[in-house]
Order: structure tokens, then sequence, then C-alpha cells
């Protein structure tokens, strides 16, 4: 069964890249613009993984973050967070909030996706 | 405004010293009847040391 | 020579004495003083030397040999300590404004009254015999020399009726000088600058005649000093003038004689007026302590040998001793020498006279005249308004009352005397003064009871031990009380009490007096502590060194109006004094207008001070009390201030504003740290936007590049499609990059300003032009509005093109394709040129249009999608034209459109904050 990532970023070319990228590797891919938006399709969706940028308009990284972990309805969901702030602080916050994993923007695509497939528990 | 206290140290000490000088007993040892070129030698022991006073006063003040 | 000749010669020196009063007076009154000279100053302090030196000490040495000198080597080893003490006196009767001896005990002693008078019957009492012997002088050289060419003596004991006597004359005449001189008005500080000018000129005419004679004498007559002494060595009895036991001298006595002329010197009333009271400044006591000693030391270098000549030329004559130094060039028949001698004479008298009548007049005025005018409420008092023609009546009248007492005790009793034993009743009468000065000076616990007590106890003695001697020795008493005591008692006999031997009246009398005198003021002072005004005044004495200001308010805590103080003041000094007093006050004060003046303790203290000029401190402080609300400091108070506990007090006090110092300081440092601290964060905010703001487009380029990289086969579409957003991500990295620095530089003050001549509807047209394709790609439309031509600016071109095109991309940026529009408006104001960029985009929400100037923060929705932009654009845009001086603003409201304007100054615009670089 192929597994569903939501890309939630408001950079469009990062968007275009991260879709380009998933769908490469076989995932099913949806997105959205903004915090808001990526509640909305989180729910609507249902996808395995999010690929969740921290500065969004809206509603941030971390608040969406933290509403699927505290949402059991969600609780399958993994987290991947992305962020351009390379903050030791932003780091722990992300981690401490429930995220499954992390990543500094400019990330390398490889490591990207290796992360992405071992959330979900597949290997290559 | 007059300041410099040494000044006012040396003049202190003249005073004293001719305090000392212008009294008994050392104003007797002069007094004898002796003269020097003429001129008796109280006369120009007291008139010599008032001269004397006086010069060390402008030079000390002056200076 | 015709007394008509002596006469008109003496008038006229008199004449040339008053042009140079005449002159001194009017150099100081327009500021240019001719005594304000250290020479002067010495020279005027000559007046210690008076027709008592001139004639007397030939008279002494020819009886007493070198027993005359005491008199004034005294003197010259005191000047040595007026480097301590005189400098005290002068610094505090300049601080206090004192006007006379008496002025000056009175204000030490808590501005009493009663001491100021009994000071001032002291002085008149112990002077008047003083003034006696200059009339004398005067008279009897005038006799002598009006017998010229022979040498008759003035008869002794023949009584003519005054208005034949000569010396009657010499009083009238004298008083008249002195009263032109001295009291040709009233002044505040109680200084008369041609008068001292007079005396200097004085003191230097006494001593080149006296050396004249001296030097006719020594090297005329004879041959020189040797030959003098070698002669009168031949003489036995004049042998024995050249030791010291010679006419009763002993050592006693010349310590005695030492110490008395010690005290004379410096409390002589005519000493205090020249020394203290008409000291223009401190510093020419400099000069005086050795220019001083060296005037008396020439002017005493001849007075042996003139004595010997004479003794020895008038061997056997008659002739007195006192007149040698008239008769002798009048013996060798010049005439002229005889006359410039008179003249020397006149001078030695008119000086001594005119200064000590004129001190003695203001105490008689001030200190005994004020006061018992002031006690019995005289109705006179209060009717007249102007009360300085009143006072110097007081002191026209005293000035003759004095002289004609002169007169009267030289007619009644002088005849008796010698010169110098006149004169030396008289310093043991003003060395009565002495205790109460100086323990004043230097004691704080001297109270006006100890100063009365010993006053009165030492001019008693003087007066049973050398005045009443004096007068038994005229034939007024009977002389019995001399040999036998009053009452019969010997242990009172006036020249050995309680059966003293082996001192000399004189030595005699200064011991018991002063005796008495220290031990009362002493005893009498430590019996209670002192009240609050005495202790007040001891600390301003004492301590006058330590103050810093002109201190006195701090122990008179009292107010009163301006309104009340001059027309007090103008009674007494004259209404246009007053008011130029006042008015100089106010300027020192830096207040324009002297009705503005404070109502403080400084202004009373003030307004005391200026009436203390004029009628002595004591009766100032009565005068000024009834006008002026006072607040009497208790004794406490006053101790608290003076307390040496009370200086730590004080330094407590100062260490507590300090650490109050100390705190603002340190909070002030605390706001500074947190504003810091701030700023910090915000750095930190900003590197953490930049951060952000560069690792987005290097994501995507990194993202893409990798995947062009790993994926050869990308077919052709998306291989052009990834690399534009390269292309554009790089592009974005470089504006960002170009921004960011541009913001740090103009920020830093860094930033080059280019500015020329900028015709800014060129700029608005170009930038139109510039952004037409980016309208066009959009399908916006772009509306102008030009004026025909605007005035040119000063300005960088390039800046300006910058912040009109940044306007006009963001308008574009927010606005719906297609239906987009924007209006570009230029126009003038009064206050500059304005550019308004217009759109009908979605407008600002309230929080957008808080932060849309900060950096990295962009406007925009999603719906919109995110605007392209760094956010650095409106912050730079902003900087720019507030470096011009200039506003970036912006209305709007949400869903309205957003109007940003800028306004660029016409006139400013060549001023701009940092000049073109």
């Amino acid at each position: 069964m192929t597994k569903k990532i939501l890309i939630a970023d408001d950079e469009q070319n990062i968007v275009i890249s991260l879709e380009f990228l998933m769908k490469r590797e076989g995932f099913v891919v949806c997105i959205a613009n903004d915090g808001r938006e990526a509640l909305e399709k989180i729910r609507s969706e249902g996808p395995d993984l999010v690929l969740l940028d921290v500065m969004m308009p809206h509603k941030n990284g971390f608040d969406v973050c933290q509403e699927i972990k505290s949402d059991p309805a969600l609780q399958g969901i993994r987290v991947l967070m992305l962020t351009a702030k390379g903050r030791e602080t932003e780091v722990s916050k992300g981690l401490a909030l429930g995220a499954d994993a992390y990543m500094t923007k400019p990330f390398s695509t490889k490591e990207l996706v290796a992360k992405v497939k071992s959330l979900l528990e597949m290997t290559t | 405004m007059i300041k410099a206290t040494l000044t006012g140290q040396r003049l202190m000490a003249l005073f004293l010293l001719g305090a000392v000088l212008f009294n008994y007993p050392l104003l007797s040892i002069f007094d004898l009847p002796r003269v020097w070129a003429g001129i008796p030698l109280l006369y120009l022991y007291v008139f010599g040391l008032w001269l004397l006073l006086v010069i060390l006063m402008i030079w000390i003040i002056e200076r | 020579m015709s007394s008509a000749t002596i006469v008109a010669v003496s008038f006229l020196y008199l004449v040339l004495l008053f042009a140079i009063a005449w002159m001194g007076d009017r150099r100081a009154d327009q500021g240019r003083s001719i005594i304000a000279n250290p020479t002067i100053y010495a020279l005027s302090l000559a007046v210690y030397c008076t027709t008592w030196t001139y004639y007397g000490s030939v008279g002494r040495a020819a009886s007493s040999g070198i027993g005359f000198l005491p008199i004034f080597i005294g003197p010259t080893l005191a000047v040595c300590l007026w480097w301590f003490v005189m400098l005290k006196m002068v610094r505090i009767g300049k601080t206090h404004r004192i006007t006379s001896i008496a002025d000056f005990i009175a204000s030490r002693y808590g501005k009493s009254q009663l001491l100021g008078g009994l000071v001032t019957v002291i002085a008149v009492l112990g002077v008047i015999p003083y003034i006696a012997l200059q009339l004398k002088a005067v008279s009897g050289s005038f006799m002598i020399l009006a017998h010229y060419p022979e040498i008759v003596m003035p008869t002794q004991g023949v009584s003519r009726s005054w208005f034949l006597d000569t010396a009657f004359y010499v009083a009238l005449s004298m008083a008249t000088f002195t009263i032109l001189f001295g009291t040709r008005h009233l002044d505040a500080t109680e200084r008369h600058e041609g008068l001292v000018a007079a005396v200097a000129f004085e003191s230097v005419v006494k001593l080149v005649v006296f050396l004249a004679v001296g030097v006719f004498v020594t090297f005329g007559m004879y041959d020189g000093f040797g030959d003098i002494f070698s002669r009168a060595a031949e003489f036995p009895d004049l042998a024995q003038l050249m030791r010291m036991e010679a006419g009763g001298n002993s050592f006693g006595s010349w310590f005695a004689l030492s110490l008395l002329s010690m005290l004379a010197v410096m409390f002589l009333p005519r000493q205090f007026q020249v020394a203290v009271v008409e000291n223009v400044n401190e510093n020419h006591l400099r000069r005086a302590i050795w220019l001083f000693p060296l005037y008396l030391f020439l002017i005493n270098v001849f007075v042996l040998p003139i004595a010997l000549g004479g003794l020895m030329h008038f061997e056997g004559k008659g002739v007195d001793a006192d007149a040698f130094v008239l008769a002798l060039p009048m013996a060798s028949g010049h005439g002229w020498l005889a006359l410039l001698v008179f003249i020397g004479g006149l001078s030695a008298a008119t000086g001594m006279v005119i200064v000590e009548t004129i001190a003695l007049s203001t105490m008689v005025c001030n200190d005994l005249m004020m006061p018992l005018l002031l006690r019995m409420q005289w109705e006179g008092l209060r009717r007249r308004e102007d009360l300085s023609g009143l006072l110097l009546g007081i002191r026209r009248a005293a000035i003759v009352v004095i002289l004609l007492l002169g007169y009267l005790y030289f007619r009644f009793a002088g005849e008796a005397h010698a010169l110098v034993s006149i004169g030396l009743i008289s310093f043991a009468a003003v060395a009565q003064f002495a205790p109460a000065m100086l323990l004043g000076m230097y004691w704080r616990p001297g109270t006006r009871a100890g100063a009365l007590a010993g006053l009165s106890g030492g001019f008693l003695v003087w007066l049973y031990t050398l005045l009443l001697p004096s007068f038994a020795k005229s034939g007024w008493l009977p002389g019995a009380f001399l040999e036998e005591g009053v009452f019969g008692l010997e242990a009172l006999r006036p020249y050995h009490l309680l059966g003293m031997e082996g001192l000399d009246p004189i030595a005699h009398s200064l011991f018991w007096s002063l005796l008495v005198n220290v031990g009362a003021c002493v005893c009498v002072s430590l019996w209670r502590r002192p009240s609050a005004v005495e202790a007040g005044q001891a600390t301003l004495f004492v301590d006058v060194f330590k103050q810093t200001r002109p201190a006195g308010d701090a122990f008179w805590r009292a107010s009163a109006h301006v309104a009340d103080l001059l027309p007090l003041i103008g009674r007494f000094i004259g209404p246009e004094r007053a008011r130029q007093a006042f008015a100089e006050y106010a300027r020192s004060r830096g207040v324009a207008d002297m009705q503005d003046l404070q109502a403080d303790a400084g202004l009373v203290h003030f307004a005391e001070t200026t009436l203390a000029g004029a009628i002595g401190s004591a009766s100032a402080r009565v005068m000024v009390a009834s006008v002026v609300k006072e607040e009497p400091l208790g004794l406490d108070e006053v101790m608290n201030i003076l307390d040496e506990a009370s200086q730590v007090r004080a330094y407590s006090r100062r260490l507590e504003q300090k650490s109050r110092e100390l705190e603002t300081a340190t909070r002030e440092l605390r706001t500074a740290n947190e504003r810091l601290k701030e700023l910090d964060l915000l750095k930190d905010d900003f590197m953490s936007s930049v951060t952000h703001e560069l690792r987005t487009p290097l994501t995507s380029i990194r993202a893409f590049s990798e995947m062009l990289l790993e994926d050869p086969e990308m077919d052709l579409d998306d291989r052009q499609r990834f690399l534009a957003i390269v292309v554009s991500e790089t592009e974005r990295l470089t504006r960002l990059v170009n921004q960011v620095l541009d913001m740090a530089k103009i920020e830093s003050g860094h930033a080059e300003w280019d500015n020329c001549e900028v015709d800014l509807k060129e700029v608005v047209e170009q930038a139109a032009w510039s952004t037409s394709q980016l309208f066009r790609d959009k399908g916006v439309q772009l509306e102008m509005s030009l004026p025909e031509r605007v005035p040119v600016l000063l300005a960088d071109r390039d800046r300006l093109m910058q912040v009109v095109l940044n306007l006009l991309s963001n308008a574009v940026k927010f606005v719906a394709r297609d239906s987009g529009q924007v209006w570009l408006r230029l126009f003038e104001t009064d206050e500059g040129l304005r550019v308004d960029v217009e759109d009908n985009g979605p407008g600002l929400t309230e929080d957008e249009y808080a932060l849309v100037f900060e950096k990295f923060r962009q406007g925009g929705n999603t719906m919109t999608g995110k605007p392209q932009g760094t956010g650095l654009g409106l912050p730079i845009s902003r900087q720019i034209i507030e470096h011009y001086g200039g506003r970036l603003w912006v209305e709007s409201a949400p869903g309205s459109g957003a109007c940003f304007s800028f306004l660029m100054p016409c006139v400013k615009s060549t001023e701009t904050k940092d000049d073109a670089r």
C-alpha cells in the first residue's frame, strides 16, 4: 500500500521540490500552504507522514505538531519537522512537542528520503 | 589669596629668631663698651641684625 | 622766618595732599584704583610713624640711647606673624565688612553693642593723648621755626589764651582737613582710597626729609657715623648712651616695650584702619611684610647720630631734644631744610591725626551714637527718610570733638610730659584690645561676657597705673597717691601694685593690665557656654579660612523682601548708593531685576553687611532685624552646625547624598543594560530572520540541484522548470544579501550617499517605466498624475529610485491579478515633495499595519500566496527617506487598499543628517 505524505510549507519552490522528490519515491502527495490548511488536510486526507515547515502563516509548525499529537485520532501520523532556523532550541522544542524527526533546511534530499522511509518503517 | 605654608613657617621661624636675638640674654653679649670703625658695638649689632632680618624677609617672600 | 610764610607753605602742602586724595577718590570711582598696589599699601602702614617717631625718637634717644628702638623692633618682629594674624584679620574684615576695631570685637562676640561701645570709649580715651602729642609737636615746631634764625624753645608753663594758641588753630585746621578727607560721603565699605593715597605720599615725604636731615647732620655737620660716635664717646655721659643701662633702660623694659609696640602696630585704631579696613587686596600683605620693616629701619638709622649731634651741638643751651631734628638745620643756617623738616613733621602729624580721627569717628558713630540713638528710639530717627546726612553729621562732629579733646589734653596735661611717654600711654591703652582680638580670632569659647570683663578690667588697671598718674604729674590730681597709694594703702601704689618693684611704669602697667585682661577674659568666658549668636560668630571668625563662601547667613535664618530692605539701607547710605549696591548684588546672583531677588537668608545677609559698612555690625543687625522675619536659631542648632559631631553629620549627609546619586546612577545603568539586552534580543531576532531568509532559497536550490544531479534522465520540461527555479532562487538570494548589507550600512551610518541635484519627477517616471513590465505581466493598471515641474532636491538619485521602485513593486505584489489598479501621484506640499503610491489591494489588517515597516515582516496572506520579497524593502525605504529628514508612512484599512506615501523636504534637502561623504 502506498503511503500518503502531506507537504506543509509556504515556500512554493520548496513545495515543488518536495512534491517531486516524494512522488519519485512512489509516495502519494498532498499539499498545504499554511498551518490551518495543513490541519484540514491532515484530517481530510489522513496522511501517514507530514513534512511540516515551522515558519508558516496562520498557524506555525509547532502548533500544528502539538495538535496532531494531542488528538488521539491522529496518533498514527508521523511528523517530520523542517525548519530554516537552525537553532538548537527550535530542534528540541519540536522534539519536545512530539515531532518524530527534525531536519534543518537546506537538507540533503537523500537524507530526507531516508528519514521519511525510516519513519514509515520501510527500507529501500 | 596668600597660601604657601612653607613661607608662613619660615616667617614664623624668623620671628622666633628675631625675638631671641633682640632680647636678653643674647643682647647683653653685645652690651660692651667696644667700638668698630668708631661705631659702638651695640649700635652695630642692633641695626645690623635689623637689616639682616629685613633682608631675610625679602628673601623669604620675594624669592 | 615769618609765620605767614610757614602757614602759606603748610597750606600749599595740604592743598597738594588734598589734590592727591581727590585724584585717588576719582580714580577709585572710575575703577582704576591707584592704591591697589602693594607698595602704596605698605607705605600707608607707615602711618605708624608719627611726630612721635619724627621728633620724639631723637628726644628719647638723647636721654636713653638705644632705648627708643623697641618701639620699632617690636613691629619688625610682629610683621613676621602678619602672614597669619593680619591675613586673618583682613579676611575677617572683608568677609564681615568690618569698619573699625570696635566693630571687629563687637561683631566677634555676638554683635554686641555694649562691647563695641566699650572699645570705642577705651580707644577714644587712650588715643586722645596721642593726638595731643601731634598737636603739641606741630605747634611746637611751628613756634620754633617762626623764630628762625634764632632758636627759641616754646615757653613752658606760660598760659596763653586759647585764641592765641597755635595748637588750637592746628587742631581746627586738622579737623577741617579730616572732615574734607574722610567724610565727604558715606561709603558702604567705609574705605577711603584718596585718603590712603595721601597717607602713603606723606609717608614718603617724612621719610625723605628725615633721611635728608640725617645725612645733613651725619655727613654735613660731622664726618660720618664713626666721627659722630667717636666724638660723642669723649663725653662720659654721652658714651653711656651707647649702652643698655642708659637712662633707666633695662632688658625688662626693652622686652616690655617690644611687646607693647607689637600689639600697638596691629591694634591702634589707625593701624587697623589702614591695614584691614583700607586693604584692597590681601596679597598686598606680602610686600608690606618686608617693606614696612625696611621703612622703620631707614627712618631710625639716623636717630642716634642726630641725637648725639644735637646733644653735642646744643650742650648747655637749653634746647629740647625733641626739637633737635628741626633745630640742627636751623642752627647751621639752613632755613629751607628747616622748613622741609617742618613739612615732614606736618606730614607725620596730619597722617596720624586724619587716619586716627576717621577711625575713631567711625567707631563713635557706629558703635556709640547709633546704638544710643536706636535705643532711645529717637523721634528724628524715625521721621527722617535719608539718614546718611545724619550719619555724616555725627562723624564730622565726632572728628571735631576728638580733636578738641586732644587740644584740651595738650593744653592741660601735655606740657608735663615728653612726647614719648604720652605715646606709650596710648600704646598701653590699645594693647588692651589684644586679648579680645587674638582670643577672638583663635579661641572659640571666648564669650561676650569674657571680652567685656577682660577689656574693662585691663582698662581700669591701665587707667589706674598710667593715666591717673600722668594726670597727677600734670597737677590735675594730688600727686600724693603716687607715693602712698589710694587710702594710704602701699599695695595700691599705681607704679608699684602689690609692691612690685623693678619695672618701669609702662612695663609695670602693661604686665598688670594684660594679666587682668587675659585672666578675666578667659575665666569669665569659661564660666558658661556661649550663646547661639556668640558661638556662630566665633566659628565664623576662627574658621574664616575654612569657609568657602562668604558665609554668615548660615546662622541667620531670616528672610525679607527687597522692598523692605532697600528703603532701610537707603536711609543710611543714601537711596542712590543703596540702589546701586542692590543692583550689583542682583547681578552677582544672575538676576536681572533686583525686585526679582529671592527673599532668602542670603539677601538679608547682604543687606546686613552693606549696612554694617555704614553703621557697624551691631547696629546693622538691630536695624535689619526690625524689618525681617527672623526665625531665631537655638543654641543647639548653632552648635549642631558648629560641632565636630555636626561636621561628621555633614560628612554623613554628604555620603548619603553620594549614595543616593550612586543609586540613581545604578538605576540608570540598569535601564541602559535592559535596553541593551532588548537590542541584543532584537539583533538575535534579526540574525535568526536573516538566517531563515537565507536558508529558504538555499533549500530550494540544493533540493533541485541534487535532484537534477541524481536523475540525468529527468525529462526536459521538468529540467527546464527546475533550473529556472534555481536561477530565480539564486537571484532572490543575491537580492537578500544586497539588501541586508544595505540595511546594515544605513543603520550603522556607513552608507554612502551620492548626493546630487535630483528631479523627483524624472525619478518617478523612470521608476514607473522600469516596473511597467511587472504591471503588464500581472495585468495591473498604473495611473500617474505628475505636475509639470517640481523643485530640485539634493539627494542620492539611486536611493530615491530604490524607494519608488520598492513602493511600486510592493503595490503590484498585493493587488489582484488583472483587476488590480495602482495610482502614482507626485505633488508639492508646504512641507516638501510628496509621492503617493495607492493600490486597490486587500489593504492592511491592524496587525500588519503595525508591523509593515519592521524587518522581515511581510504582508500577504494565503489568498495571494506568499509575496516575493525579502521583507527588507520598506524598512530600507523608510531609512532612506528619514535620512533626508522626510517621512514614509502608510494609510490603509482592510479591504480598501493601501496608500504608501513619502515626503521629501525641499528646503532641508541641502542639510542632510550627515553630509555627503
